[in-house]
């Protein structure tokens, strides 16, 4: 559903109400078969390289949302053609593939990347033809200033300042809150970017940082990053890692013989976390998990379903829907939404209908109101491996039923 | 300043880090150094006994060390067979580095297709099993890798020096017509050793499923410092090629425990141009 606050016509709005709730239902309603050239949406995706898995994530997403959208009769009774590329998880690769999106395969629309360096990219080639760019992974929101981005995410325009005072009331609501933290981050630049935020708001807090680590991409020996964190034994480890940097850094603790008391993982690799038995008790970011209530939400329900078969077929050892599949998911919904709502294939109509409206998606209500069109608050919230399972842990009232967070 | 039980347990686990550069670079370096090659597919075949490993390991139930002899054996037939190209299109030393480089990107596609992009780890028991030594903690499979590491490399360099066989190998990499003229056969003999390069491949490549997790991407995290650590321990020389890989393992561990972590990737350059510019004698 879509919602408008400006004066926009009744007619466009209703249609976008429309068109968005047609889509949310895709997954159990049929209509008419779409007719008429496709419209095209492209998009390139981290398939090869460091990002590999996570691309697959997405891609696979991607994928279910247009066989959904085609089954529910397409886009203006129009059927969708996907145009997806491999920028190779290198952002030059992918400022080159949008550059022929646009101006060779001659899309329709764009879709952003994965990654905040890719994303970053592709937006200059998104500004250089004036195209609408919608993306779902960017974790530096100030730097996405071309009047036409807008994000999927719900984590507001500041997440450097809102998620560390989400993660310290979570902890600031149990028994024994922590009092020392260690942090240990990636140096990929949102990693970096949320890791700074993080020291700043837990020293105001009063929260002591006694070990403050940075490691390059494609770190290999993380013995002696282990050994510094076992000998600061923080309250609360903080990791900025990316993909599987968080289970070796596990492991290596292990091997120490040591067990954080309580740790966070800023964009782990769900499924490798969850299947590591030293990472019980383990935090991360969540808008979307194959638990209730989202996989029992008339959009999520379907949506888990079919992307657990899929992701089975693919063969990921880990075949759950995760938030990286919901935010790619809500970025389709987005660019739906506007199309249907203004019933147009201009990026200018759509972008100034975004502008004015939200429009409900699988991690919520998305409006376009916080700085460079993020959403208005940081509506993050916290997930914890409990029994080699994430579950909602933060904010209670979101929590998974049955479950709360543990912390000793 | 970092205490004593922190600069010793970082040592530790950089020498065994180290351990396993040198067992990768092994055949690197044999490779280039007496057969004038450069290997690039060499990492690319060390990940594919690797991803051997883990799927033999994990989907039917069949221990590393079978696995392990499986791949030594088809290693050993594919070095051969490959060296065959080589000779047969007469490839020159620049020409293998492409060839390889393709070979390389070949294999990254084919593991992606057969295993996707996803992560993959070979949990066993003792993945993070340690062996307690006062203070300190040994990860297991690190020591097992590095003791491996240690024998291979220590009996290759027992091999080229003293037996017939070695003898001829360096002698033809030395001068290949005087050899002849010797009646030495440097075209079969390099056969032998191209086949033993690769199947030293597969032995990295057991240790790497048991240690690290796999991606297929993860054929070019290595190859940077392994090629500093085959030109630090000179090439064809296979004590060498350890002793490069402790000592870069070494200084990259110091540096994180005393430094910051980032600071890592500086090292095995910083070491190789540090070492080339003073030019030791045995570099």
């Amino acid at each position: 559903m879509s919602h408008t606050n400006t004066a926009w016509s009744r007619r466009s709005v209703m249609a976008g109400i429309a068109g968005a709730a047609g889509l949310s239902l895709s997954g159990l309603a049929r209509a008419a078969a779409p007719s008429g050239p496709p419209i095209r949406v492209g998009q390139t995706l981290s398939l090869t390289g460091p990002f590999g898995q996570t691309g697959l994530v997405h891609k696979i997403t991607s994928e279910i949302f247009v066989a959904q959208l085609n089954e529910a009769g397409g886009l203006l009774g129009r059927p969708v053609e996907y145009v997806l590329l491999d920028d190779q998880s290198k952002p030059d690769v992918a400022r080159t593939l949008y550059e022929r999106l646009v101006t060779s395969d001659k899309v329709d629309f764009i879709l952003g990347p994965y990654g905040t360096a890719a994303i970053l990219a592709a937006m200059g080639v998104a500004q250089r033809y004036k195209k609408i760019f919608i993306q779902n992974t960017m974790g530096v929101p100030n730097l996405a200033t071309y009047e036409w981005h807008f994000s999927a995410l719900v984590s507001g325009a500041e997440p450097e300042k809102t998620l560390p005072q989400i993660l310290y009331a979570a902890f600031a609501s149990t028994a024994k809150p922590p009092k020392t933290i260690a942090i240990v981050s990636n140096k990929y630049p949102s990693a970096l970017f949320m890791a700074g935020g993080t020291e700043k708001a837990f020293e105001d807090k009063g929260v002591k940082t006694v070990a403050h680590l940075e490691y390059d991409v494609g770190n290999r020996d993380w013995g002696p990053i282990a050994a510094r964190v076992k000998d600061a034994n923080a309250d609360f480890m903080w990791v900025g890692c990316l993909g599987v940097e968080g289970n070796q850094l596990l492991e290596a603790l292990g091997q120490l013989q040591y067990k954080p008391p309580r740790h966070f993982y800023l964009y782990p690799s769900s499924g490798p976390l969850a299947l590591l038995p030293l990472a019980e008790g383990a935090v991360s970011l969540t808008n979307f998990d194959d638990v209730p209530p989202y996989n029992t939400s008339p959009i999520g329900g379907p949506f888990a379903r079919e992307f657990n078969k899929r992701a089975e077929a693919a063969g990921l050892p880990f075949p759950h829907a995760d938030t990286q599949a919901a935010n790619e998911y809500s970025g389709w919904q987005i660019l739906v939404a506007a199309v249907t709502a203004t019933k147009s294939l201009e990026d200018k109509a759509l972008a100034e209908w975004l502008e004015h409206n939200s429009v409900d998606t699988l991690v919520g209500k998305r409006d376009f109101s916080g700085k460079w069109h993020t959403s208005k608050s940081d509506q993050e919230k916290l997930r914890q491996l409990q029994g080699q399972k994430w579950v909602t842990v933060w904010p209670d009232e979101d929590a998974t039923p049955g479950f709360k967070l543990l912390s000793p | 300043m970092p205490h004593f039980t922190l600069l010793a347990q970082s040592l530790l686990t950089g020498i065994l880090a180290g351990a396993l550069y040198g067992l990768l670079a092994l055949g690197l370096s044999l490779s280039w150094g007496l057969l004038r090659l450069v290997n690039l597919g060499h990492f690319a075949m060390a990940l594919l006994g690797a991803y051997l490993t883990w799927w033999f390991g994990t989907v039917y139930g069949i221990p590393p060390w079978w696995t392990g002899l499986f791949i030594v054996g088809a290693f050993f037939v594919y070095g051969m067979g490959l060296h065959w190209v080589f000779m047969r299109f007469r490839v020159a030393e620049m020409a293998s580095m492409l060839i390889t480089f393709s070979i390389a990107v070949l294999l990254e596609s084919l593991l992606q297709a057969l295993w996707t992009a996803d992560f993959r780890r070979y949990e066993t028991a003792w993945s993070s099993a340690s062996i307690v030594v006062g203070p300190l903690f040994v990860p297991t499979l690190n020591l097992a890798a590095a003791l491996v590491a240690a024998v291979l490399a220590l009996a290759t360099w027992a091999w080229l020096r003293f037996t017939y066989v070695g003898k001829a190998l360096r002698a033809g990499a030395e001068d290949a017509p005087i050899a002849a003229a010797f009646g030495i056969n440097h075209r079969q003999l390099s056969y032998l050793l191209s086949g033993l390069c690769a199947a030293y491949a597969g032995v990295a490549g057991v240790f790497i499923a048991l240690i690290a997790t796999l991606a297929p991407s993860e054929i070019w995290t290595w190859v940077g410092v392994v090629f500093a650590v085959v030109i630090i321990g000179r090439l064809g020389n296979p004590l060498g090629a350890l002793v490069g890989g402790v000592l870069i393992g070494a200084c990259e561990a110091m540096t994180m425990a005393v430094v910051n972590p980032a600071w890592a990737p500086l090292v095995s350059f910083s070491v190789l141009i540090a070492l080339l510019l003073f030019r030791p004698k045995w570099v």
